[in-house]
């Protein structure tokens, strides 16, 4: 930039400049009100510079005075300063690490607290609201016995084995819809349809097709989730901005290398998104599935203390499948954050 | 030689709803290799259009571009483009961005290294290798872009508002830095601009697109040598050239 000597900045010195408010705050305004006068290069550079225009303060602030008052309005009203509030409560601000921390631990805490508080003091009987201390023992005797291992073990591989599958067809059918019109035209009518029906409405179909056994409950699993997943692999896929295809196409990536080398890596984050939200349904309709005719399995597990009123028990079960969807959505957004790391 | 590149009485219809909407009409141009010419015209005049047109990004309705007297048939690396908002990709670091076009070429790792680092220097871009491009300011954005463009040896380079977006201070150092650039590379370059000053400086040549439809309303030659730094906007002949132009440009776009 040094070869724009002759009219540079000399604002060092200018009189009035630094330290007499006033002036400042009127040229401030006036330099709002009238631009300098274009096709004159040497005024437009100098206005590079707030501190020429505070040097002759005074004329402007005279210009300021006719030009502000050529609106026939009364003055606008001028509401009250808000409310100064504390940190926590403004929008989008961080917050301070104690007070995360503390929040954190109440939400999980005040639950609890109520949970205890209503197993006491409305009911009292065990085997009406067990407390958390006796949800915890029925969890330990339940793990004891072995059986809780087995139905974790049996609920998790219904969940990879149904929602796995439903993965494996959704996304490159979601990759298919965004990245293709064609694709769009031809399967968003009849998913978008197929996923208004309530998959567990499916489960007597299933059970009459498939028998009892797992395949009916893989089967209700990819059901439940395959259509959702597609449509948001398809919104995700779709979101990339056009300009960075053509981009590609210039660079002499074929289409085949458009989808593989951008619009895959661009539309990850968004589909691993779709995948988390589409984990917890599928960890949902496991339980559902389980309900049903089943001999091991969270769900089962459910029943089956129904059946012999076992309250405490079910407590437990209810806690265990709140423990493992909520490690699965840890996972999951660990996953994610690591793949999208250049997002946001 | 090659690089020259054509366009005969080209034409492009949109249609918007029912109606047709002819964006360009009748556009002669012939670009000789290794020139600068920038492009000017009210906004919606086509000068989008006239760019995504010489890419191959899409075809004209009517007459033909025409690459060293071959028709362009679709976008291909022979003509770079550079977009406004830069169009980096945003999860590749600055260099595997830059790499893009050479992955998809058969060469060998360490001569894809050596021509990235090559770019990477020429761009000023080298300490920045290892930044995803949210950690770049604008002007790095785009410099990464180009530098991206120019690795695939384009013989075109196609600019559309490059440097729209970039504060006063920085667009003067991209100016400055994209003549430097084309000097060193001789590729023929082809840049958009509503700045006239930006065109008037750059160019040999700017070319004044009228608006509905857009069509070449006038072809100025920039009676300034080929040696510019800034102090040539002071110049009397640079100041009359932009005030011609920009006059120009007022007309033909009071004209719609
Ligand atoms: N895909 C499209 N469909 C319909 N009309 C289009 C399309 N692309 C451009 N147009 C029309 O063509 C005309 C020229 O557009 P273009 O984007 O080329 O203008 P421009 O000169 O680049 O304007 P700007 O300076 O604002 O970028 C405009 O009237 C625009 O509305
Ligand atoms: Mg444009």
């Amino acid at each position: 930039m040094s070869v724009l000597t002759e009219g540079g900045p000399e604002p060092a010195g200018s009189p009035g400049g630094p330290g007499t408010a006033g002036p400042l705050a009127a040229a401030d305004a006036a330099s709002r009100e009238s631009p300098p006068a274009a096709g004159d290069p040497s005024a437009a550079h100098l206005d590079l510079t707030g501190d020429t225009a505070a040097a002759d303060g005074a004329a402007v602030a005279v210009h300021a005075g006719t030009g502000a008052g050529a609106a026939a309005f009364a003055p606008l009203p001028r509401r009250q300063p808000p409310r100064r509030v504390p940190r926590v409560f403004a929008i989008r601000t961080p917050i301070p690490r104690p007070s995360r921390l503390a929040l954190t631990a109440l939400s999980v805490l005040v639950p609890l607290a109520l949970w205890q508080l209503l197993s006491t003091v409305i009911d009292g009987r065990p085997d009406y609201l067990p407390s958390p201390a006796q949800a915890w023992a029925a969890g330990l005797d339940l793990a004891r016995d072995g059986l809780l291992l087995g139905d974790t073990v049996a609920s998790i591989r219904r969940v990879l084995l149904g929602f796995g599958l439903a993965v494996a067809v959704s996304v490159p059918l979601g990759i298919a819809m965004g990245a293709f019109q064609a694709g769009r035209a031809a399967f968003e009518p009849v998913i978008g349809l197929l996923r208004y029906l309530p998959a567990s409405a499916f489960i007597p179909l299933l059970a009459l097709w498939l028998g009892i056994d797992e395949m009916s409950k893989v089967a209700l699993l990819f059901l439940g989730t395959v259509f959702f997943n597609t449509l948001m692999t398809a919104d995700a896929v779709r979101r990339i901005p056009g300009a960075l295809v053509d981009v590609s196409y210039t660079l002499g990536a074929r289409r085949g290398e458009v989808l593989r080398k951008v619009v895959i890596p661009h539309s990850l984050p968004g589909i691993l998104d779709a995948i988390r939200v589409n984990a917890a349904a599928a960890w949902n309709f496991v339980v559902v599935a389980e309900l049903f005719a089943a001999e091991e399995g969270l769900g089962y597990r459910i029943v089956r203390s129904q059946r012999f009123n076992q309250i405490d028990r079910i407590f437990a079960v209810l806690v265990v499948i709140a423990l493992i969807g909520l490690t699965i959505d840890i996972a999951l957004r660990l996953l994610r954050d690591r793949v999208g790391r250049w997002t946001s | 030689m090659t690089g020259t590149l054509c366009l005969k009485a080209v034409g492009k219809d949109f249609t918007r709803g029912w109606e047709q909407v002819r964006a360009l009409e009748d556009i002669d141009l012939e670009v000789a290799r290794g020139s600068f010419v920038c492009v000017v015209g009210a906004s919606g005049s086509g000068k989008s259009t006239l760019l995504s047109l010489i890419a191959g990004l899409s075809r004209p309705t009517t007459g033909e571009v025409l690459l060293d007297g071959v028709p362009v048939a679709g976008p291909g690396p022979d003509r770079g483009m550079v977009f406004q908002t830069g169009a980096v990709y945003p999860w590749r670091t600055v260099e595997r961005n830059v790499a893009f076009g050479l992955e998809l070429l058969p060469l060998s790792r360490g001569e894809r290294a050596a021509r990235v680092d090559h770019y990477l220097a020429a761009t000023g871009l080298t300490g920045l290798r290892h930044a995803l491009p949210r950690q770049l300011s604008g002007g790095q954005r785009q410099r990464v872009a180009i530098a991206r463009a120019l690795a695939c040896e384009p013989e075109v380079l196609l600019l559309d508002e490059p440097f729209g977006a970039l504060d006063v201070q920085t667009k003067e150092d991209m100016q400055l830095f994209i003549r430097r650039l084309w000097h060193e590379c001789g590729t023929t370059v082809i840049m958009v601009t509503h700045d006239v000053e930006e065109a008037v400086f750059l160019g040999q040549r700017v070319i004044t697109l009228a608006s509905n439809p857009g069509r070449v309303a006038a072809d100025v030659t920039v009676p300034l040598p080929g040696e510019r730094d800034l102090t040539v906007k002071r110049d009397a002949a640079f100041l009359g050239v932009r005030a011609e132009i920009e006059d120009l440009v007022r007309l033909y776009h009071h004209q719609a």
